[in-house]
């Protein structure tokens, strides 16, 4: 999603070099035996932001949560939230409130009272708590619901208890733990918009985990890719999409095509590198930090690969293969396009036409090109 | 025959057992119901019949329900007096009580001293729990005697805690033949009966719940009383009535280890029975028991379906 860019400007306080970060995370590490659950991170993050821990499952993203969160201490390093160190200070005394990834409504008591809950542990009286209730309910969409059990709930109306319950003590930090994990894709996109409204009016920090990096592009201010216990990349959605840093985080987020290839030209305008795996060399219109005749990765997405049926010129960045295979999935297709070298090219092309008789079709002999920015060069 | 296989008439078991109760699982159910007839319905029918006749000598010690008279007539006798006698006398009455109480206080210290037991248990890490269910089940491997008198071994004038209370100077205690000895004995008897369901209870607790308490600032006490406790109410329960119910009728423990003071129905009735022969008395107080246990568990027991029911619906 991309953001209105006067709130872009104000929301980017990573960018400037003087913000004071609201959660400091500096060298945890936390081990769970002889195993680094989490492994020397350092992270900070600013007042306001959405910050998505992405990562697949034992990335060590929930257990870098649950140390926020209090449930567990780091072994190494420390945190501080709001300029305070946290080290010793128990779940109940920290500024934080966190929606589970079960939702962990309890079950005997109703939705209203669910809610009440870390109010009534502040010692608010009976008439603010109820009113701090309806609030919220409403805030979330469920007035009329507060006398209802959790199992007599939808998933969906069950997450927004949880949102409910985790935002009832206006928390300066929301930590969320796979928030639309357990929700069908169609009311995850939904909601997806809503948490995202919902941050912005209230203005808490969130910090959310997942697995799907489509949650993670759409959601985030910033994304932290988490891979066996380390930060692999911290940045943008557009930064870890368009220039990720190592073949880790190309692969994670989105599909790509990764080759090897060999430096033959270094300058400091333009690289240019040579592929068995593409057939060609690849001209990159920029300077990388590179060596003559080191071995390297290029990696690029799909939907930035041309395919004609005519030769274009230049006699690098282009190869030639057969269309092998075609995925027509409605907004677009996926061709995937065998090269000479045995290597396959996955290209996206959106379907501008309700139909194209005249369309590029299996076992065709095509050209595949791109453009000299439109490529990563990946040294790790 | 008509094309419809639903007869018309409700057979009785699928009155009992709902329709579909028909073939297989007729047949399956057959066991246990006559199991129960034989060895539970009927029975207690006999007891029953027994407590409204009234003490005789001869064999069988009571007199008859039925009588033939002269020309045939068929006379029923039913005497109301063993229970008038149990209601106006105040040795029943006490006994009653007394052992409600006795009961109750059992049930409540096996309660305190199981629920954190159970916890432990529950919360312990994977091979650790095993060895400590084992060894709360571990007692009922030996006899309930053999244990019994092991506990009036150390509870005696000269038994091992008075021993050990002499090194330091202290003079004996008087243990056995007290109220003491036999809530001492039914907590250690019936303990493991609160342990096991409480910690099915708390086992099943999820973790993700006394976080989100702590989450939500509540603290570790805040969150037993608020999130554990009511939460583990299916086991208090069931480990109460489990304690409760077989303690009411102990007769082996207050007499091993209670003395003439400890009054408990279950001596009453042994007493009845032994001593008085007196079959329809003892029946009666039977009877009486049945009803004082039975009744506030069926009550009980409406209340928690009407939770649960609340609660899945």
């Amino acid at each position: 999603m991309a953001k209105k860019p006067q709130i872009a400007a104000e929301t980017r306080p990573w960018r400037d070099p003087d913000a004071q970060p609201f959660v400091r995370i500096s060298g945890v590490t936390k081990k769970f035996g002889d195993i680094y659950a989490v492994d020397d991170v350092s992270l900070d993050i600013y007042k306001g932001e959405l910050f998505c821990l992405l990562g697949g499952s034992g990335s060590g993203k929930s257990t870098l949560l649950r140390m926020l969160a209090g449930f567990e201490e780091p072994t190494v390093g420390s945190i501080a939230i709001d300029g305070q160190d946290m080290a010793g200070v128990p779940p109940y005394r920290r500024p934080v409130n966190m929606m589970f990834q079960s939702y962990a409504l309890f079950p005997h008591m109703s939705v209203a009272q669910n809610v009440a809950y870390g109010l009534k542990r502040d010692g608010l009286d009976r008439t603010a708590i109820t009113e701090r209730v309806d609030e919220l309910l409403s805030l979330v969409r469920l007035e009329g619901y507060g006398k209802r059990r959790p199992d007599q709930l939808s998933g969906g109306q069950r997450q927004r208890v949880a949102l409910a319950r985790s935002l009832a003590r206006r928390p300066k930090l929301l930590l969320l733990d796979e928030p639309l994990g357990a929700l069908d894709k169609k009311l995850r996109e939904q909601t997806q918009f809503e948490l995202v409204k919902i941050q912005e009016t209230l203005g808490v920090t969130f910090i959310v985990v997942t697995h799907d990096q489509e949650e993670a592009m759409s959601l985030a201010t910033r994304i932290g890719v988490m891979n066996e216990g380390r930060i692999a990349m911290i940045g943008e959605p557009q930064d870890i999409y368009e220039f990720p840093n190592s073949r880790f985080v190309a692969g994670f987020i989105g599909s790509v095509n990764l080759v090897e290839g060999v430096v033959t030209e270094d300058e400091d305008d333009h690289v240019r590198i040579r592929s068995a795996e593409l057939g060609c060399d690849i001209y990159v219109s920029h300077g990388v930090d590179c060596a003559p005749e080191q071995i390297l990765w290029w990696a690029i997405r799909p939907e930035k690969i041309t395919l004609t049926r005519e030769p274009p010129e230049g006699d690098a960045n282009v190869t030639k293969g057969t269309v092998e295979d075609i995925a027509y999935l409605g907004d677009m297709s996926v061709y995937r396009v065998l090269l000479e070298s045995g290597k396959r090219l996955t290209v996206t092309r959106p379907n501008l036409h309700r139909s194209d008789p005249d369309g590029i079709t299996w076992d065709e002999q095509v050209y595949a090109s791109w453009g000299g920015f439109s490529g990563s060069v990946l040294t790790s | 025959m008509s094309q419809s296989e639903t007869p018309l008439r409700t057979r009785w078991y699928t009155k009992l057992f709902g329709p579909g109760a028909a073939s297989g699982r007729a047949l399956v159910i057959f066991a246990p119901v006559a199991w129960l007839t034989v060895f539970f319905v009927v029975p207690l029918a006999v007891v029953f019949g027994i407590s409204l006749a009234i003490k005789e000598f001869g064999r069988p010690p009571y007199s008859d329900l039925l009588t033939v008279g002269e020309g045939g007539t068929v006379q029923l006798t039913l005497h109301l007096s063993n229970y008038l006698r149990i209601i106006t006398d105040p040795l029943y009455v006490t006994a009653y009580l007394s052992s409600i109480r006795i009961a109750a206080i059992s049930t409540i210290v096996a309660l305190l001293i199981g629920y954190p037991m159970a916890y432990f248990i529950a919360r312990a890490r994977d091979p650790w729990r095993n060895v400590l269910l084992m060894l709360v089940i571990l007692p009922f491997w030996t006899s309930f005697l053999l244990r019994v008198y092991a506990l009036s071994g150390f509870m005696r004038g000269n038994g091992v805690i008075n021993g050990l209370l002499g090194i330091f100077g202290i003079e004996p205690i008087q243990m056995m033949q007290t109220d003491f000895a036999v809530y001492v004995g039914i907590v250690y008897t019936y303990l493991p009966f609160m342990v096991l369901p409480l910690f099915t209870t708390l086992v099943k607790l999820d973790v993700s719940l006394l976080e989100a308490s702590a989450d939500l600032g509540a603290k570790p006490w805040q969150t037993f009383w608020s999130i554990t406790l009511p939460l583990s109410l299916p086991g208090i329960a069931a480990g109460s009535m489990l304690v409760f119910i077989p303690a009411i009728g102990e007769f082996v423990i207050p007499s091993l280890l209670g003395g003439p003071s400890t009054l408990m129905i279950g001596r009453v009735l042994w007493d009845e029975f032994f001593s008085n022969t007196n079959w329809p008395r003892a029946s009666a107080v039977a009877v009486a028991m049945l009803l004082i246990v039975v009744v506030p568990i069926m009550l009980m027991q409406r209340a928690q379906d009407a939770v649960v029911e609340g609660r899945t619906r």
